[in-house]
C-alpha cells in the first residue's frame, strides 16, 4: 500500500513532520486557541461581575457567560489542543505518517460542529445550566447534542492516534519502546476513551430527556456518572500536561528521565486509579456510603496523588541532573539559578509545575478528603483549586509548548520575543495569586457560581465578613491581570502565525527517516549509589511535603471546631 | 533528548532506582497512607462526619412531613413572607425544604442539643451552606438526607444556597437560630 505524502524535517529542532499530520496538528491547535480567545473574553465578564465593587453583568447574562466560559475553557480549548498533542506525539515523535487522515479531518469537523452548536445554544439563552448541567435543570437539546458530537469527534481522534501508533510499529520507524512523552500521551488517550464513554452514558439520556423522549433521569445517578466524565476529563489534562513537562525538559535541557521505569509506572497509576477519583465530587452528597467514599477518595485517589508527587520530583530532578552534567554544580540550587529563565517554554513549564503542585495538588487533596470536603464543597475554593490545576497546570503548559511550536510547526519566528519572555510570568504569577485569594474567600464560605454576594432582594440576607469582600476584590484584580497575560499569548500566537518571519524549509522528502537507534549509555545511574543525584530537587520536594502536611492538619483543626455532625 | 526518543536501553525496566526517587516514593507513599488512616480515625474519634442516611422521597411526601412539623412547633413568623419559625424539641426530627428560591421554614434549635435534620429539594439541586460555620452539604431532589447535627454555639446562622439553581439563586438564603447558653458547649 503506498501513501502519497511528504515529510519535512524542521531545521531548528530536527523534528520530522508528515504533511497531513502537520496540517491536522495545526488545525486542532488553532481551533483550541480560538476557543481560548472566546473563553478569555467571557472571563472578563465573570471576573468583573464577581468583583463586588464592580458587579458588572446582570444575573442572567452572568450565568450565561459563566456557562460558556466553563465549556469553552475546560472542554473545547483544552481538548482541541490535546488532539493536536496526540497527533504530534504519535506522528511527529515516532516519525511516521498519520493513520487515516481523512477520518481525522472528519473528527475535526465533528468537533467544530459540536463546539459551535453548543456555544450557540448557550448564547441563545435558555441553556445557562453551567458546565455540569445537573438534571433536572434542563438546557436546549442542541446544548447536549453539541457536546455529544464534540465528544464523538474527540473519540475518533483518539482512535486515529492509536492507529498511528500501529502504523509506526508496523512500518518500523522506531525500535524498542515508544518515547516517554508518547507513553504519557497514550495514557491520556486511554483515559480519554473512558471519559468520553462515561459522558455518552449520561449525556445521551439527558439529551433524550430534553427531547421529551424519556421521562426521567435520576439527579443523583446523573451526578455520579457525570463526574466520571467531568473529573476524568481533567485527568486527560494531567497526563497531557505532564507529558509536555517531560517534553520541554528534554528539548530545553536535553534532560533524560531519571528512570524510565519510575516515570512510566507513575503514568500507569493514572490509568489504574485516577478516574475513580471522580467520587470526590460526591463526598457531600446524600446516597453514597461512607465506605464507598473513603475507598474511592483514599485508596484510589491517593495512588494517583502518589503518581503526581512522583512526576513532580522526577521532572525537576531530570532538569537538575542535566544541568549538573553541564557543570552547574555549585551548592543546592545553582542548576536552577542558571536555568534559562528567559526562555518562555522553560519558565512556563516551571511555573506550571510549582503552581500545580503547591496550589492545585495540595488543595485538591483537601477537597478529596471525605470529612474536609464539607468545609469546601461548592464554595469558591473549588474554582480556586481547579484554576490552579487546569489553568496553571494545563493551560500554562500548553502555552509553554506553543512557544516551542511557533518556529517548529508554524515555521515562523515569534513576532515579539521580548513580550514572549514575560508572558508566562504575568499569566502564571497572576493566576497563582488569583487561585490563592479564591481559596481564601472559599475558606470564609463564599459560594461559587453566585451572582451577588450581597444577596440583593433576599428576604433573609447574610452578611459576609469584610475579609470575604476584600478577597473577592483581589480575585477581580488578579483575574484581570491574568486575562491580560492570556491576551498577550493570543496576540503572540496569532500574530506569529500571520506575520512572523518565515523560516526557510529545505529538507522535504517523500519517505520518512526512521529514528536512529541510540547507543546505550551504560553510565546513567552510576551516581545513584554515591548519594542523591538531584539534591536540590529533593529539598524542594521536602518543602512541598512540609507545606502539604501543615495545611492538611490546619484543615482538620478547623473542621474540629464546627457543629457536631454524625 | 531522551524523553522524546525511544529509551536507549532496551531493558529500561530493569534499571535500578536512583536514591532520590526511591526515597521520595517511600515518603510519599507513607504520607498517602497517613491521609488514608486519618479519614478512618476521624470516623471513630472525630465529631464531624457526614451522615449517609438517605431515603428516596417525593416532593409531596417531604412537603407533608415538613408541614406537619411546622403545624406542631411554630412559635412565630418572620419577614414579609411570614416564614414560620419552628422550635421543635431537642432530639426530634426537623425538616428543611430547599426550593426555588428559599429554605423553608426557619429553625430555632437549642445549643448543645442533637437533632435529626432532614434535607430535600422540591425542584433542582440546591446547596446547604451553613454560615458563618461553613458547613456545606449537597441537596438532591428526590432524596431525603438525614443529618444529625449538634450546634455548638448560639447565634443566628444563615443557610446560603451554593448550588446554582437559576436566576434567583442569589436570593435563596435561609436561617437557623441557635438559642440557649451563650458560648461554646463542650
Amino acid at each position: 500500500m503506498s501513501h502519497k505524502t511528504t515529510y519535512r524535517t524542521c531545521p531548528r529542532s530536527g523534528l520530522q513532520f508528515e504533511s497531513q499530520a502537520e496540517k491536522l496538528v495545526l488545525a486542532n491547535a488553532v481551533a483550541g486557541v480560538i476557543f481560548l480567545l472566546i473563553g478569555g473574553i467571557l472571563a472578563i465578564g465573570v471576573v468583573l461581575t464577581r468583583w463586588p465593587t464592580i458587579h458588572w453583568l446582570e444575573a442572567s447574562t452572568f450565568y450565561q457567560v459563566l456557562t460558556a466560559h466553563g465549556l469553552d475553557m475546560l472542554v473545547f480549548w483544552i481538548i482541541f489542543f490535546e488532539i493536536a498533542i496526540l497527533y504530534f506525539c504519535s506522528s511527529t515523535l515516532l516519525r511516521c505518517r498519520i493513520a487515516t487522515p481523512k477520518v481525522a479531518w472528519a473528527a475535526f469537523a465533528l468537533m467544530v460542529i459540536g463546539s459551535v452548536m453548543n456555544n450557540v445554544a448557550v448564547y441563545q439563552g435558555g441553556s445557562s445550566v453551567m458546565m455540569t448541567s445537573y438534571v433536572p435543570m434542563m438546557a436546549a437539546p442542541s446544548f447536549y447534542l453539541g457536546l455529544i458530537l464534540f465528544a464523538v469527534g474527540a473519540l475518533i481522534g483518539c482512535f486515529v492516534f492509536f492507529g498511528t501508533l500501529v502504523v509506526a510499529k508496523r512500518e518500523k520507524t522506531y525500535q524498542g519502546s515508544v518515547p516517554l512523552v508518547t507513553f504519557g500521551a497514550i495514557t491520556a488517550a486511554i483515559i480519554a476513551v473512558f471519559t468520553i464513554a462515561s459522558g455518552a452514558i449520561i449525556l445521551i439520556p439527558t439529551w433524550m430527556l430534553s427531547m421529551n423522549w424519556i421521562e426521567h433521569v435520576d439527579p443523583l445517578i446523573y451526578r455520579v456518572i457525570w463526574w466520571a466524565f467531568g473529573h476524568s476529563s481533567q485527568q486527560i489534562n494531567v497526563a497531557a500536561h505532564i507529558s509536555i513537562w517531560y517534553f520541554v525538559a528534554a528539548v530545553v535541557f536535553g534532560a533524560k528521565p531519571m528512570s524510565e521505569r519510575v516515570s512510566r509506572g507513575a503514568f500507569l497509576l493514572y490509568i489504574v486509579f485516577l478516574q475513580l477519583a471522580s467520587a470526590h465530587h460526591i463526598l457531600s452528597d446524600p446516597g453514597m456510603s461512607t465506605e464507598w467514599k473513603v475507598l474511592n477518595t483514599s485508596y484510589f485517589m491517593y495512588f494517583a496523588v502518589l503518581a503526581s508527587m512522583i512526576h513532580g520530583l522526577t521532572i525537576p530532578g531530570a532538569m537538575e541532573v542535566a544541568q549538573r552534567a553541564k557543570g552547574y554544580n555549585k551548592g543546592l540550587f545553582e542548576w536552577l539559578r542558571k536555568a534559562p529563565w528567559g526562555n518562555p517554554s522553560f519558565s512556563g513549564v516551571f511555573i506550571s509545575i510549582i503552581g500545580f503542585g503547591f496550589l492545585g495538588g495540595i488543595s485538591g487533596v483537601m477537597m478529596g478528603t471525605e470529612q474536609l470536603n464539607m468545609i469546601i464543597h461548592n464554595t469558591i475554593y473549588v474554582p480556586g483549586h481547579f484554576h490552579a490545576t487546569v489553568v496553571v497546570g494545563t493551560t500554562l503548559s500548553f502555552m509553554a509548548l506553543t512557544y516551542f511550536l511557533i518556529p517548529v510547526l508554524f515555521k515562523r519566528d515569534i513576532i515579539n520575543p521580548g513580550l514572549a519572555k514575560w508572558q508566562p510570568y504575568l499569566f502564571g504569577l497572576s493566576m497563582y495569586f488569583f487561585c490563592l485569594v479564591m481559596m481564601g474567600a472559599g475558606t470564609l464560605g463564599v459560594s461559587r457560581r453566585h451572582w451577588d454576594m450581597a444577596f440583593s432582594g433576599a428576604a433573609l440576607a447574610y452578611e459576609w465578613p469584610g475579609a470575604a469582600y476584600l478577597m473577592m476584590g483581589l480575585v477581580g484584580i488578579a483575574g484581570i491581570a491574568a486575562i491580560a497575560g492570556g491576551a498577550i499569548y493570543i496576540y503572540l500566537t496569532v500574530g506569529s502565525l500571520l506575520w512572523g518571519k518565515r523560516i526557510a524549509q529545505t529538507k522535504i522528502s517523500s519517505e520518512p527517516t526512521p529514528i536512529p537507534v541510540g547507543a546505550p549509555s551504560a553510565a546513567v545511574q552510576t551516581y545513584g549509589s554515591l548519594g542523591f543525584a538531584a539534591p536540590g530537587t529533593f529539598v524542594l520536594a521536602m518543602v512541598f511535603l512540609a507545606a502539604f502536611v501543615l495545611y492538611y492538619f490546619i484543615n482538620w483543626k478547623y473542621l474540629s471546631t464546627l457543629w457536631g455532625l454524625s | 533528548m531522551s524523553a522524546i526518543l525511544p529509551p536507549t536501553e532496551r531493558l529500561w525496566w530493569k534499571h535500578p532506582l536512583d536514591r532520590v526517587e526511591g526515597t521520595w516514593i517511600a515518603i510519599a507513599f507513607v504520607w498517602c497512607m497517613i491521609m488514608f488512616f486519618m479519614m478512618i480515625y476521624w470516623h471513630i474519634y472525630g465529631k464531624q462526619n457526614l451522615s449517609t442516611e438517605t431515603y428516596k422521597t417525593t416532593t409531596e411526601l417531604f412537603a407533608s412531613k415538613t408541614q406537619a412539623m411546622v403545624d406542631k412547633y411554630t412559635v412565630r413568623t418572620e419577614t414579609d413572607l411570614e416564614t414560620p419559625v419552628v422550635a421543635p424539641p431537642p432530639g426530634s426530627d426537623v425538616y428543611m425544604i430547599a426550593r426555588l428560591w428559599n429554605f423553608w421554614p426557619i429553625l430555632e434549635l437549642q445549643n448543645g442539643q442533637t437533632y435529626r435534620l432532614h434535607l430535600s429539594s422540591m425542584d433542582y439541586n440546591h446547596g446547604f451552606s451553613l454560615q458563618p460555620a461553613n458547613i456545606n452539604i449537597q441537596i438532591v431532589p428526590g432524596y431525603e438526607h438525614v443529618v444529625t447535627v449538634t450546634p455548638n454555639q448560639t447565634g443566628t446562622y444563615s443557610v446560603v444556597c451554593n448550588e446554582f439553581c437559576g436566576i434567583g439563586h442569589h436570593t435563596m438564603v435561609g436561617r437557623i437560630y441557635i438559642k440557649g447558653e451563650t458560648g461554646n458547649v463542650p
